[in-house]
């Protein structure tokens, strides 16, 4: 609960994300939080000690983007070094865009890396000085097929045949109790399928299935094991095929409770709009949109690392170096948002969840971030008719450029 | 012109309008307001008259403006209108004071039937009433008993309210005050009709049992005490109240009837509510208005029904083109003789229900003395004799 004397901030004339509406109505913000403002009215007899006047716009829960890879040139696998002053400049640089909230990914990578890295990516709140809130990682990899692998290392993958025994050699498992929020993994792999009770049973991280060839069977069975993700849907695994599906089988279960959640990549080059839709349509209430952006995300074109490996960045494009291998993007949330309604005509309220709700549930936050209920944590958009991001507000307090300093990577 | 039918019908006139200075032309007011969407008509017209009577008030935080509000569907929609005539600037509630009606007994505050949960989404989160202006009664309070005299003493310290607004049941009960309530009760707790419950169930999800069974409720005896009194009644379905309450006896199974006996009271209702009234009932209070609008001029009556001023009433032109030509006739009737003769001297109090009487006449018979009288309205204005008149309705004005 809030402190009952700290001041009252009012958001009026909006149109406020809300029970899966706009209402017309306001959004009272106290500490941090977001309020019932009629326990207070009646209990303290307070009324809002700010108005913030939003013209008329929509308000939002700050977008959560559970799978980037770095932005303004740096990157949360390559950049192992300088990883704090990356997170902070990423943090920063994604509030600003709108995003208040996110999962640091790491491609895969060798285990020293990860017992290097994780600890700062770690969850920590979204403020004015940290920038957008940290849900804790998203590794992906190793533990993925070689065959789809996309823009991963070959060298770096490998197997469970030892079970938790070979995750706890790879992350730590206290790593990934502490400071990660979900892994891809691939349940064909071996031991992976059978890891994955014991791997959310003792250290309570989350499992999406990805970069994998698995058959709709072994997919079917990774999500009753406890995978309730697929990461970034189309993208690494085999296509759709009418005899078996594959992983993009699950979204057309005949029980639609098992189907799970799927991360989607909306900037028009990673998966084809018409299949957007498809997907959509298929199971509109697990769409989360994802980024998987790389460390280019709002930089020129030129030559950038994705984790180890060169790629070049040309026209909106993100390639594998003298290769036609796309490897990560340079969207932003916001524009994915938007994409996601050109490509689907889905609506605001839809879209904005995809990228709000869904996430949140995913990872099973969602009375605290990705939505606006009382007792949520304040970080708020404002955004217009098109749904451009006009303001930003982070634990109540508002983010903009003159507040929050950050730079690119030099 | 005819001198002759004037004079017959002065008595007719006093006989419908009979206003002393600054009383309402009739006991209560009663407006029928049609159009296509009646209860929409209603809602605005009431609102518009809250704001208008809060606006005259002039509130401050020293004499602040007593407010008794009612829940239901009729008023919420008084309170969007008040919504918007805030958020455009036109009325203010910072020195006003609200008493909500009444409060279902065991429902959570929170609930959203609870009038609390109710008040605050359709009116108070929209306003700048201060949260301690707001006065509600504790249906979870330990002591309910307690709670009601606590009301009670508490509208009393804030010396009475100004103008209650209510609505009615289907029955004619106002606030909770079921049939059978004393016509002096004040506000305690009341045993919901059957009939209530089953009525408040669709806002209980069709479930009769959901539905509290008990309510605080101020009394008839509180409603009454109020200086002024505004029921807004739509619907056939309360036709039968109405006419109950207009037509009929006081009487304490149909409570609201009482306002047979408020010195400052207004009906607004729509065209369905009066399906139940006799023609005559209905037309006659249509004609009031029409006299009040056609012969005094709407600019002359105040807000709250009384001749407050006859501005654009030229005691000179006025006389002449009232007087003047039916001198002679009028000078037969022994009670009207010195009156014209006064006509330009200044008036005192007495005069001056006669001198709107004679405006009157004149009116009725002669549509150019309308157009004059409309002519002359700018021309003359703050006359000494216009300034007499406002004292004398002031004077005359029980409020």
């Amino acid at each position: 609960m809030p402190e009952i004397s700290c001041p009252i901030t009012q958001f009026y004339n909006c149109r406020v994300l809300k029970d899966h509406k706009l209402v017309e109505d306001y959004l009272y913000v106290q500490d941090g939080k977001i309020i019932d403002p009629e326990k207070m009215f009646w209990d303290a007899k307070r009324k809002p000690d700010f108005r913030i006047d939003c013209k008329g716009g929509i308000v939002s829960p700050g977008y959560i983007d559970v799978q980037i890879n770095g932005a303004y040139g740096y990157d949360f696998s390559n950049d192992t070094d300088i990883i704090e002053e990356a997170v902070s400049n990423i943090s920063k640089g994604l509030l600003l865009q709108g995003c208040t909230a996110y999962c640091p990914t790491t491609v895969s990578s060798r285990p020293d890396v990860y017992h290097k890295v994780l600890k700062h990516l770690g969850p920590r709140e979204g403020s004015i000085e940290n920038g957008a809130a940290i849900l804790g990682a998203h590794v992906e990899g190793p533990f993925i097929s070689p065959q789809k692998k996309g823009a991963h290392e070959l060298a770096t993958l490998r197997t469970a045949k030892n079970g938790l025994e070979d995750f706890d050699e790879c992350y730590g498992l206290d790593n990934l109790r502490k400071y990660v929020a979900y892994v891809t993994m691939a349940p064909e792999v071996e031991g992976v399928l059978e890891s994955i009770p014991k791997l959310i049973e003792s250290t309570g991280i989350n499992i999406s299935s990805g970069h994998s060839n698995a058959t709709t069977a072994e997919a079917s069975q990774a999500f009753k094991n406890g995978a309730n993700m697929i990461t970034h849907l189309f993208n690494a695994m085999h296509a759709f095929h009418q005899r078996d599906p594959g992983i993009i089988g699950l979204l057309g279960s005949s029980d639609s409770s098992s189907r799970p959640f799927y991360g989607i990549i909306c900037d028009g080059i990673h998966v084809h709009p018409h299949s957007v839709m498809i997907a959509y349509y298929a199971h509109p209430q697990g769409a989360c949109l994802v980024t998987d952006a790389m460390s280019a995300q709002c930089l020129p074109d030129g030559y950038y690392k994705l984790g180890e490996m060169d790629v070049d960045v040309n026209g909106g494009r993100v390639y594998i170096k003298d290769t036609n291998t796309i490897a990560g993007s340079i969207i932003t949330m916001a524009e994915c948002v938007r994409n996601f309604i050109k490509f689907t005509g889905a609506s605001k309220v839809e879209a904005l969840e995809n990228a709000t709700l869904h996430p949140a549930q995913m990872l099973g936050i969602s009375d605290k971030k990705g939505s606006l209920v009382h007792g949520a944590d304040a970080d708020l958009l404002i955004l217009d008719e098109n749904l451009h991001v006009q303001r930003v507000f982070i634990a109540g307090v508002e983010a903009t450029k003159e507040s929050v300093k950050f730079s690119e990577k030099m | 012109m005819c001198p002759k039918r004037m004079a017959k019908r002065a008595p007719a006139m006093q006989q419908l309008a009979a206003p002393a200075a600054g009383t309402k032309l009739a006991e209560f007011d009663f407006k029928v307001l049609s159009g296509l969407n009646d209860p929409k008509a209603v809602a605005y017209y009431t609102a518009n008259y809250v704001r208008q009577r809060i606006n005259e008030f002039k509130p401050t935080r020293k004499r602040p403006f007593v407010l008794g509000l009612p829940t239901g569907s009729t008023p919420v929609e008084v309170y969007w209108h008040l919504v918007d005539f805030y958020k455009r600037g036109e009325v203010s509630f910072r020195n006003v004071i609200t008493f909500s009606m009444d409060e279902y007994v065991g429902l959570p505050r929170s609930h959203p039937e609870s009038y609390c949960s109710f008040m605050y989404r359709h009116l108070y989160d929209h306003i700048d009433l201060r949260p301690e202006n707001i006065h509600m009664l504790d249906g979870n309070a330990d002591d309910l008993a307690a709670e009601c005299q606590r009301y009670e003493n508490k509208i009393k310290d804030v010396g009475g309210i100004e103008l209650f607004l209510g609505g009615i049941g289907p029955d004619g009960h106002i606030a909770f005050n079921e049939p059978g309530s004393s016509l002096e009760s004040v506000t305690r707790v009341k045993t919901l009709a059957y009939e209530t419950v089953l009525a408040n169930a669709r806002f209980f999800g069709g479930d009769v049992n959901k539905v509290p069974k008990l309510a605080l409720t101020v009394g008839v005896g509180t409603v009454r005490a109020a200086r002024e009194v505004l029921l807004i009644i739509t619907g056939a379905h309360k036709a039968v109240a109405l006419a109950k309450c207009i037509e009929e006896g006081v009487n304490h199974m149909w409570t609201v009837s009482v306002i047979q006996l408020h010195p400052s009271a207004m009906v607004v209702c729509d065209e369905d509510a009066t399906l139940e009234l006799h023609v005559k009932t209905v037309r006659y209070f249509k004609s009031i208005e029409q006299v009040q609008e056609q012969l005094i001029g709407r600019q002359n009556i105040s807000l709250k029904g009384s001749i407050s001023r006859l501005s654009g009433y030229d005691p000179g032109q006025t006389y002449r083109v009232a007087v003047q030509q039916p001198v002679a006739d009028v000078a037969s009737d022994p009670e009207t003789t010195g009156e014209s003769e006064d006509g330009t001297d200044d008036y005192d109090d007495e005069e001056y229900p006669e001198e709107e009487e004679q405006d009157g006449d004149q009116n009725m018979t002669t549509s150019s003395s309308a157009d004059m009288l409309a002519s002359s309205s700018s021309e003359i204005k703050g006359t000494s004799q216009n300034g007499s008149l406002v004292s004398a309705a002031t004077a005359g004005n029980p409020f």
